[in-house]
């Protein structure tokens, strides 16, 4: 039985429909990549995944309970089995990044102070943030602040965790680096991973399977050496890095033409 | 003619859905506030509500002072330049005194709040909204409305009332300087008229104010910052938006209360 389960999946803003009619499963222990270019809908499939917003329609259904009709208390006990660590990391400033850590330990559980900073310890041992508890996220490296965000989505061992684009904006070593503690995480722990990104390298790394959207809607789902040798144009134009909508040189003539004849550069 | 119709409903519906927000997050923040009680509710919201008693209250002391000793120094010599005239310059106490504990204590220290701690809600959740701080809350199963919004609201009903008895205070210590400079009147028989000249409703209705103006000030601030879209930007329009509604807002309900108070509360 799949641990997240999208049907039909319908997203709209302002009328104007960015995800269409999504399927798919995402089966316990696997990671799955979700892979896009800019603005094909992937950081919104992430939000409905994690029940930030709601679908015009579909259903979103993690651990057996619809997310998008459910009460706000069934979507808190969701949400508890939930990690997320988001692209800008989103590590709360106030606090020490051994603080952010704790936060959900604290907010959550009941476990005595020592106990909650021994397991606070013990998530940054497995980011490797273990000597950098004391430090406010703004003293951070950005690659340093991600594992902050890992470590923290980590916090109450959860069953799924969520990556928003683990590696922008990170040079290629400390993206590695990453890409490593994913699989280490998913190795040791049997966590259900799901990462968006757009960073090729990064995605056959880490992903079981792969899910590539094209402007909302799923142009190829499968394993790594599906996608490597899927023929889908769309595929192809993202895996070889060729532009898909070169300027058409008779467009762009006819639209000056045009603009040309009109009558306001005519006076 | 259309167009001026259609900007007016638009702006009239804009104005009722931001009056409708503030009245949701009201209920909301009054249902969550028993988490900030000390005791009873969350340490750590206890915590977070000293820490803005702190920021909201103590650190506004020296400004509130200054503002008032220097509006009850004017107000004492404007009131003493018409009234010598009159041979009554002794009712520059009565003015000063009951002009304080009914008006100026009360909305001067909302008006320096809010520039101070009404924009600074308002940055400081409209970072958090860009940052994605907020969305890192939700997933945490954590309520923004509890988490941000109760710590200062609570930490606002206990500081500003706390500000407006100091800072009727120091107007009232004002006036009896400038009554000891003008007419060598003795500080000790300057009190013994204070105190003959107000009533304690006088105090209690400043009092009732200054929990609106509380309720103002952290409810527009936060509003504010909840409302954030887009980027950094859009946190610098929401500062100034907040200091701007806030004022507006505290004026326009000083002139309800004093309205209500006058027909009302008779001596």
């Amino acid at each position: 039985m799949p641990i997240i389960s999208i049907r039909d999946l319908v997203v709209e803003y302002d009328g104007r429909r960015v995800l269409d009619g999504l399927n798919l499963d995402v089966e316990p222990g696997e990671a799955m990549v979700l892979l896009g270019g800019s603005g094909s809908g992937k950081s919104t499939l992430l939000r409905q995944i994690i029940g930030l917003e709601r679908p015009k329609s579909g259903n979103v259904i993690v651990k057996g309970i619809d997310i998008t009709r459910c009460s706000p208390s069934e979507l808190k006990k969701v949400r508890h089995s939930i990690g997320v660590a988001f692209q800008s990391a989103a590590l709360f400033n106030s606090l020490s990044v051994k603080d952010n850590v704790a936060l959900p330990l604290r907010e959550h559980t009941k476990l005595a102070p020592s106990i909650i900073d021994l397991m606070v310890w013990m998530k940054l041992a497995v980011v490797g943030l273990a000597d950098f508890g004391k430090l406010l996220p703004q003293e951070l490296s950005g690659g340093m602040k991600k594992r902050g965000a890992v470590a923290r989505a980590l916090a109450l061992d959860p069953e799924i965790l969520v990556l928003d684009e683990p590696s922008a904006g990170l040079d290629p070593i400390v993206a590695a680096e990453l890409d490593e503690l994913i699989l280490l995480l998913k190795e040791a722990f049997h966590m259900t991973i799901i990462v968006v990104t757009h960073e090729m390298p990064s995605a056959f790394r880490i992903a079981d399977r792969i899910a590539m959207l094209h402007q909302g809607t799923f142009s190829s789902v499968g394993t790594k050496e599906e996608i490597k040798a899927s023929q889908d144009p769309r595929v192809r134009h993202f895996l070889d890095r060729t532009p898909e909508d070169l300027a058409n040189a008779t467009a762009v003539a006819a639209h000056f033409e045009k603009y040309l004849h009109t009558p306001e550069i005519n006076q | 003619m259309p167009n001026v119709l259609e900007n007016v409903g638009r702006r009239t519906l804009n104005e009722l859905d931001y009056v409708g927000s503030l009245n949701i997050q009201l209920w909301s923040t009054l249902r969550a506030m028993k988490s900030a009680f000390p005791l009873v509710g969350n340490r750590y919201r206890w915590r977070a509500t000293v820490r803005q008693m702190l920021q909201i209250g103590y650190d506004a002391l020296p400004m509130v002072s200054m503002m008032a000793i220097c509006t009850g120094f004017i107000l004492a010599m404007q009131g003493a330049s018409e009234l010598r005239r009159f041979g009554a310059i002794h009712y520059v106490i009565d003015l000063v005194a009951v002009g304080f504990t009914r008006e100026l204590g009360p909305l001067l220290t909302a008006i320096a709040v809010s520039g101070r701690s009404g924009s600074a809600f308002a940055a400081e959740i409209g970072t958090m909204k860009v940052t994605e701080e907020l969305d890192s809350l939700r997933v945490m199963a954590l309520d923004p409305i509890e988490f941000v919004l109760a710590p200062k609201y609570l930490a606002g009903l206990i500081s500003i009332p706390c500000l407006t008895i100091i800072s009727n205070a120091f107007g009232i210590i004002a006036g009896g300087l400038f009554m000891f400079l003008s007419t060598r009147l003795a500080p000790l028989l300057y009190f013994r008229y204070v105190l003959e000249s107000i009533a304690l409703r006088d105090v209690i209705t400043g009092l009732i104010k200054s929990v609106a103006f509380a309720t103002i000030i952290a409810h527009v601030g936060c509003l504010e910052g909840f409302r954030v879209r887009g980027g950094p930007d859009s946190v610098g329009r929401s500062t100034t938006s907040a200091v701007v509604k806030s004022t507006f807002l505290v004026i326009v309900a000083d002139a309800i209360f004093t309205a209500i108070f006058y027909f009302t509360v008779r001596p």
